[in-house]
């Protein structure tokens, strides 16, 4: 009786060991199946042309599907306003990032910084469309159009949270003893986060930003009421303006541009998932 | 019968982490029923390890390998299934560790929890009455059975644990430095609980103090680098022992 | 550069993130004002009625509150059953080994991925599958949305989980192992009780993720502006109802839309806010 209990018990115990084998090897297969159907699907799409040409128009579209043509035309457009805004964000969400970052690891204990440091929060857990929303409000609504300023402050105010967050960590978790030698040697305390510490966290803080990047370059809801979008390759800050994302949007509601959501999708998929992995593992290298 | 097999044998017990480095070194002894025996040494000597290969703990890591024999009661445990094995072994760890989401009831019926044990509401109440008297700690808890056991002093809680492997009725009990985390108070406690208990438990225990040893243990072993030096009677090992090494070691040349 | 100005810098770099909130709340509020001012703010909350003919706009947020929560809960219904087991398989069974940092891997890019990716592929890949179980006939609705929802939502709930298994006292595993316990068994008895609040947390704070999540439940939804009578009938989420009317809508239904934003910004706050308590007490335990 007791030998077939115990046999029992480790018939269970194998039955979870195998159970939790195959349910987390599961997890895998939506990323493969993804991966395969955009990789084969989108695949053949990709040429020249389509990084260098811009969005044809339906009708253009429609008359090369009625002649059993492929679809003239790319994703330039996309690229470039997605380029444009990314930039814009950049500049401004990287600098003010860290050094709300360096604020917030400087006074962790202060009342102020621990409310900064839950409103970060609560700028992180914001759903992307209702920053969406408040930069329409904000800018879309003043400046009486959709552009790409508007564009770009939506990715801004989306990127802004993270980075701090990344800043602040890695700043945490720089050995005392460097600052504290910093001072020692008589830099005031600016003098050794510019020239001690944040070069120390340079890493984090870069891997921190390659990672905003990853997460605000497929964004599209944000962007669909703030940069519109464009058929035309434009380099002016100030009128709609097309992104990646926002390509795929409209090939899936554009019957005529199907064919072209792979293609866009593909490179979308390839250059976030590369960003994420570089991030990960230049993290990882520069741990060590 | 029973008494001519010893309860607990060791013959030729390796351990290894890899496969250079061996922790212990073909170590034979056998273990006399209801006694205590310390196990001593410089840290680092295998000590532990050799303690914790009894309950079968390496087999929770990977690359640890034990090789020869270890017998309790004439049976080859290393051939045994674990979890029948940690039954009929109990084990005590360094710092004392009850559960912190069970009450002090509960803890003390973990065993037969974790081994998936029905029993009656009266079994159960006996059992932790039992245990709690045997470890003297049923006069301080008996009326907050129901608190969370991390809730205790530490030499209460390393009681607690005593109880909790004591529950299972255990022909061993194994001891990895169980007062090392507790002040001396409590730890004369659990000495003269442990003179108590070999009445019907054998006892092995592993302890960096040479005076506990000395106090509470009618056997010794002493190790060093792996190797048994030396295994006696307590008392002749303390006052004339046969090996340098031992000799340099309990005279506080060593270690 | 002298510490006193260097700390005012940093002080007025960090008044961004206030006031960037600050606005939020505000232009949200303004903006939502006309429609709650209209129909009132209980009337909207509770209203079904979602039609713009012109002289009788009527506006209601429940249908949109109930397909956000049947999307979400489903969603981490059927998170859970995979989530779970790729957060014992990296923080306990096979913990620091090469194979778990690439199931690591795999999670991690799948939060990677863009969400308008995840839609492309519920709606060319799942959806047909639906309709040929026979489940649904148009394939799109609450549960195709939710089954998607659900991958989204796996990363962020196991590698969170995986954190609060990870830290498990090995002393408590051990004491357990020692008393005959099989690894079945510590698991369900022991990591689980223990590191039971922090899992918790985690999931709150993956249903924070879901209750926003705007493209890939906007193409799987089906888009339609009534209450969902059962899971695989069509609806629409709070964020998909704006993603799909606001760049059409103007005047009160323009509010409308905005007052929803503005409900879902507070609910999604207000989870997230409950993890975070939840996870600050769970570490310190």
């Amino acid at each position: 009786m007791n030998k077939l209990k115990v046999k029992h018990r480790l018939a269970k115990d194998k039955l979870m060991l195998w159970s939790i084998c195959l349910l987390a090897a599961m997890t895998a297969v939506p990323l493969l199946a993804i991966l395969g159907e955009v990789l084969l699907r989108g695949y053949d799409q990709l040429s020249w042309s389509f990084f260098t040409e811009s969005t044809p128009t339906a009708y253009k579209a429609m008359k090369a599907i009625a002649a059993g043509e492929p679809i003239p035309g790319g994703i330039a457009n996309g690229i470039v306003g997605t380029m444009i805004m990314l930039g814009m964000a950049i500049v401004v969400a990287v600098p003010l990032g860290i050094l709300c970052g360096a604020f917030l690891a400087e006074n962790s204990k202060s009342r102020f910084a621990q409310f900064v440091s839950y409103l970060t929060d609560l700028l992180q857990g914001t759903p992307s469309v209702i920053i969406g929303i408040i930069t329409y409000i904000w800018v879309v609504v003043p400046m009486k159009g959709y552009s790409a300023i508007a564009g770009s402050v939506a990715l801004c105010v989306m990127m802004l949270p993270l980075i701090i967050r990344s800043t602040e960590e890695t700043l945490k978790i720089l050995p005392i003893s460097l600052k504290e030698a910093g001072l020692a040697l008589g830099g005031n305390k600016s003098r050794v986060m510019m020239k001690v510490q944040l070069p120390a966290a340079f890493g984090g803080i870069f891997t921190g930003v390659l990672l905003a990047i990853s997460r605000v370059i497929g964004e599209t809801a944000p962007l669909m009421f703030t940069a519109l979008g464009c058929s035309l390759i434009r380099f002016s800050i100030d009128k709609p303006i097309s992104a990646v994302p926002l390509l795929i949007w409209e090939f899936f509601n554009d019957p005529n541009l199907q064919e072209l959501i792979w293609g866009a999708s593909l490179f979308l998929l390839l250059f976030v998932l590369t960003l994420n992995l570089l991030s990960k593992y230049l993290a990882k290298k520069w741990n060590h | 019968m029973e008494s001519l097999t010893p309860i607990l044998e060791f013959k030729n017990t390796c351990v290894s982490y890899t496969k250079q480095t061996m922790a212990v070194k073909y170590v034979s002894a056998a273990i006399e029923r209801n006694t205590i025996t310390a196990i001593m040494g410089p840290s680092g000597c295998g000590k532990s390890t050799l303690l914790r290969a009894v309950n079968l703990m390496h087999n929770l890591y990977p690359n640890i390998r034990v090789d020869g024999e270890i017998l309790l009661n004439g049976e080859n445990i290393l051939s045994m299934e674990p979890i029948d094995v940690r039954r009929r072994v109990g084990m005590v760890f360094q710092r004392p560790a009850p559960f912190p989401t069970m009450s002090i009831y509960d803890n003390v019926l973990s065993g037969f929890a974790l081994n998936g044990m029905k029993l009656s509401k009266r079994e159960k109440d006996t059992t932790v009455e039992r245990c709690l008297r045997s470890v003297a700690l049923w006069d301080e808890v008996k009326d907050v059975l129901n608190k969370k056991g991390t809730f205790l002093s530490g030499g209460q809680q390393q009681r607690l644990c005593i109880a909790r492997a004591l529950a299972m009725k255990p022909d061993v009990l194994l001891m990895d430095e169980p007062t090392s985390a507790l002040d001396p108070i409590a730890t004369k406690h659990i000495e003269e609980l442990l003179l108590e208990l070999q009445k019907e438990v054998t006892i092995l225990i592993v302890t960096h103090n040479m005076g506990q040893a000395k106090r509470i243990s009618s056997k010794s072993m002493f190790m060093y680098l792996g190797e048994l030096v030396e295994y006696g009677d307590t008392g002749t090992m303390f006052s004339n022992p046969t090996d340098e090494r031992t000799k340099a070691y309990l005279t506080g040349k060593m270690g | 550069m002298n510490d006193r100005l260097y700390r005012i810098i940093l002080f007025v770099v960090a008044l961004v993130v206030p006031i960037v909130c600050g606005g939020v709340v505000y232009a949200l509020v303004t903006d939502a004002h006309e429609a709650f001012e209209h129909f009132g703010f209980l009337k909207f909350l509770t209203s079904s009625e979602w039609s713009y003919t012109e002289g009788n706009e009527q506006y209601g947020a429940l249908p949109f509150i109930t397909g956000t929560l049947m999307t979400t809960l489903m969603a981490l219904l059927f998170c859970i059953p995979f989530s779970l087991p790729v957060a014992l398989f990296v923080g306990e069974y096979f913990r620091e080994t090469k194979i778990a940092s690439v199931l690591s891997t795999v999670t991690d890019l799948l939060a990677g991925i863009p969400s308008i990716i995840y839609g492309l592929w519920g709606f060319y890949t799942l959806r047909p599958i639906i309709m040929a179980l026979n489940i649904s006939p148009q394939g799109s609705g609450i549960l195709t949305a939710s089954l998607v929802l659900a991958i989204m939502i796996v990363p962020y709930a196991a590698s969170l989980s995986a954190e609060f298994i990870k830290m498990v006292p090995n002393d408590l595993k051990e004491g357990a192992y020692s008393l005959g316990a099989t690894r079945a068994e510590v698991v369900r008895k022991v990591i689980f009780p223990v590191a039971g609040s922090g899992i918790f947390s985690s999931y709150v704070l993956a249903i924070g993720r879901a209750l926003g999540e705007t493209m890939t439940v906007t193409m799987l939804i089906g888009n339609t502006n009534n209450i969902p009578d059962s899971i695989t009938s069509t609806g629409n989420s709070m964020a998909s109802i704006i993603a799909n009317q606001f760049g059409e809508a103007d005047g009160l239904r323009l509010s409308s839309l905005i007052a929803i934003g503005l409900i879902l910004f507070l609910i999604t706050a207000l989870i997230n806010m409950i993890g975070k308590i939840m996870i600050k007490r769970a570490r310190i335990v």
